[in-house]
């Protein structure tokens, strides 16, 4: 019996923030202490707040600790552990109280306002240890579903529930899954798209790191309710971590006989094995998943068919998100209704978002369908920081749009988002202030889909690269009004004749700025100035000539050596004032960062 | 090869241990053993393991045994405080583990103070 639970988080984020070495130290000065009998270190996935990691939290206490260092271990064991005394300095601030207790997770501003189902067991539990995912209600509802429903009772609840995509498109889980049931053919798979190739996003990575087992249990309870007997998880070779956890997690099932021929004696057979893919962006669209996990290069086709009858070599195929995923085995413990509460009229349930950019707390919240952006950015985000001002938020990522300021009060959920030219997407939520261009914000999405292209239709190949140009244009300067009005034109065109959501949705960073930042395109083309200073071409350094003292600092940093003293002395100064020729300027900042006078300014 | 009754048990035995994982804030009794050199060498241990063993047993999930330092009475060690929300601290002096059993029953799980153990009721 383990008096003391060390949690220390091994998702990502931590991990590249040495939390093995600080797990390893643990261990070390825990049996050094004598203390092996009673405390236990568990190896979790991500608790939510990468901004402040490594984080560690020690129960019953509950002490959540943050910015642990290798070093600092020593004291949590000789001052926590072996002394019951917390250690405050290193305490999360949130967490603090007056009296000796400290504050539970639960209570701080950054969990209050969240609602944690799909990850739930994130942060919680060891993601490999399949006794511990058990112990959280783990497989109770494969054993509910395998003892007491009929294939159909189980699409009926799902589709009860109203679950609909996590993916990116939203489209209705349970309708999915009868699709799929009533698809003539013998055989049928279920595969699950953790591809996740939103730049920025980590929502599904950070379940398949910290729940492994709520995916295979809620792919085997897809299985048994379609008609299918082999899995497949699509999961790029860039997250190797997740990859092993599953691995791990697949394996613990098959020893348990949670996989396999016949699945807790009911006669139900059911397996799942792991595809890595190389990690393009169009690999995460269905049909080039497939191609992809049929060994095929990574490309679409045509819908229809649509995979729910022709998926897998051919077969019907049931394809969702690892967070659709994630919800299902909840669903079914706890029923539709308990699912609809957490809800608007037509989305249920939670989003988890990645979110990222210009906030203080960055990391993985998971929030009621309908919460307003606004509570996301100010009370779980924590705001903005050094006092900046939101701009704007892009959900959706390359595919998605923007949503500016005076939208920020918009409930976050599938309709509401689409209504103003977002969408909701697969969770990424990047947060942008004044210092950020929109043109520039929409050029790098944009950059990323030529990239991304996989280049078999010619609106998508050539449209998205003629699109970068002309946002080039905009960001030098040398774009003229009508290029504008062709821009718009071209985003259409490209919208309407991609053969993928790829080439579809790729105009819409640019649609979405067009509308609501129209006047900073317009800034660029008509008065040639970035009101964010961000366009290099667009912005000049100089020094103000009263303000500089003549010191030179900056004429060292510059690397053109664009920055020359000049002879004359202004009134008060004992060195001669500097100036900036922007024939050489590359206007890359580093004397404005090095000017300790103020003196030099961008314009 | 698991049965459905093995996945059951494994699932009492593990929830019996990850009970001090829990922590619910609102309604939270908190039970705190004196663990310095002081009480240790005066018997806390086996007091900390009989409460923790307990709770778990029990499967209080809204209780939290801990460890504090020394609270300055030596001489009174083992001593254990209990913390119910929105009432006043109790202070239980020279617990041993059959005290410490009758603390859960008569004060944790049913609300009656055990006044005979009370820090100046053997004074
Ligand atoms: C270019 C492109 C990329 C996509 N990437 C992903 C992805 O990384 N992960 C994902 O789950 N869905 C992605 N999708 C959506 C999938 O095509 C599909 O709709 C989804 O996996 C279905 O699962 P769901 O119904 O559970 O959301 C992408 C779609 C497109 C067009």
């Amino acid at each position: 019996m383990f008096r003391s639970h060390v949690l220390v988080c091994g998702g990502t984020g931590c991990h590249s923030n040495h939390s093995e070495e600080i797990i390893k130290e643990f261990n070390n000065l825990i049996v050094s202490q004598g203390l092996e009998k009673d405390v236990q270190v568990v190896r979790t996935g991500c608790f939510g707040l990468c901004a402040v990691g490594p984080v560690v939290i020690i129960y019953p206490e509950g002490a959540f600790y943050s910015k642990v260092q290798v070093s600092d271990v020593e004291e949590i064991v000789s001052e926590h552990l072996v002394k019951g005394r917390i250690v405050e300095r290193l305490l999360h601030k949130e967490t603090e109280t007056d009296s000796a207790a400290v504050k539970a997770l639960s209570d701080t501003n950054f969990y209050k306002k969240q609602t944690r189902v799909a990850l739930r067991n994130c942060g919680v539990i060891n993601p490999e240890n399949i006794d511990e995912y058990i112990a959280y209600d783990g497989y109770q509802a494969l054993i509910k579903v395998l003892t007491e429903m009929q294939p159909q009772e189980v699409i009926d609840v799902i589709t009860k529930s109203g679950l609909r995509g996590r993916g990116g498109a939203g489209f209705p889980t349970g309708r999915k899954w009868q699709f799929t049931k009533d698809a003539p053919g013998d055989v049928k798979y279920v595969a699950c798209n953790a591809d996740e190739g939103d730049p920025g996003a980590f929502m599904d990575r950070s379940i398949l790191e910290g729940d492994p087992h709520a995916l295979v249990e809620a792919m085997t309870i897809a299985g048994y309710a379609v008609g299918a007997h082999q899995g497949y998880v699509y999961v790029r070779a860039e997250y190797p971590i997740a990859v092993s956890r599953l691995q791990i997690a697949i394996d613990q099932a098959r020893e348990y006989g949670l996989l396999g021929d016949n699945i807790l004696e009911s006669g139900f057979a059911f397996d799942i094995e792991i595809r890595l893919g190389a990690g393009a962006f169009v690999c995460g669209e269905e049909t080039a998943l497939i191609t992809s996990i049929e060994g095929n290069r990574g490309e679409p086709r045509p819908r229809p068919p649509f995979p729910a009858v022709k998926g897998l070599f051919g077969k019907p195929t049931l394809l969702n998100n690892v967070e659709t995923y994630a919800n299902v085995a909840q669903i079914i413990n706890k029923g539709a209704d308990w699912f609809t509460q957490m809800c608007t009229e037509r989305s249920r349930g939670t989003k988890v978002f990645a979110l990222g950019g210009k906030i203080n707390n960055t990391g993985l919240v998971e929030i009621p369908m309908g919460t307003p952006l606004r509570t996301v950015v100010e009370d779980i985000g924590g705001g903005i920081p050094n006092g900046k001002k939101f701009k704007a938020a892009q959900t959706g990522g390359p595919s998605g749009g923007c949503i500016p300021a005076h939208l920020i009060d918009t409930p976050i959920e599938y309709e509401s988002l689409l209504a103003i030219g977002s969408m909701m997407g697969s969770g990424g939520l990047i947060v942008m202030d004044e210092d950020n261009c929109m043109v520039d914000s929409a050029k790098f999405f944009l950059e990323f889909t030529v990239d991304e292209s996989c280049g078999k239709c010619t609106a998508c190949r050539i449209g998205t690269k003629r699109l970068y140009e002309l946002l080039c244009k905009v960001t030098d300067g040398k774009a003229t009004m009508e290029d504008l009005d062709k821009m718009e034109e071209l985003c259409y065109y490209i919208k309407d004749n991609s053969l993928c959501g790829l080439g579809q949705s790729a105009p819409n960073p640019v649609l979405s700025t067009l509308k609501y930042f129209r006047e900073e395109y317009i800034a660029h083309v008509r008065d040639k100035v970035c009101p964010a200073g961000v366009c290099k071409s667009l912005v000049n350094f100089s020094i103000l000539k009263d303000k500089c003292i003549g010191c030179k600092m900056c004429a060292r940093a510059c690397p053109a050596d664009a920055i020359l003293p000049q002879t004359e002395i202004m009134p008060g100064k004992k060195l001669p004032y500097l100036v900036i020729d922007h024939n050489k300027c590359v206007k890359c900042g580093n004397c404005m960062s090095t000017c300790k006078f103020k003196a030099i300014i961008k314009k | 090869m698991k049965s459905i009754a093995d996945i059951k048990a494994i699932r009492d035995k593990m929830q019996a241990q990850i009970v001090v994982r829990d922590k619910e804030q609102s309604n939270e009794i908190r039970i705190v053993v004196g663990m310095a050199t002081c009480g240790i060498s005066a018997g806390a241990r086996p007091v900390f393991n009989t409460l923790m063993d307990e709770v778990s047993t029990r499967q209080l999930r809204n209780v939290k045994v801990s460890r504090s330092g020394c609270l300055g009475m030596c001489r009174l060690e083992p001593i254990v405080e209990v913390f119910v929300p929105g009432q006043d601290k109790v202070t239980y002096c020279h617990v041993d583990a059959d005290k410490a059993k009758v603390i859960i029953a008569n004060h944790i799980v049913n609300g009656n103070i055990c006044t005979e153990y009370l820090i100046g009721a053997e004074e």
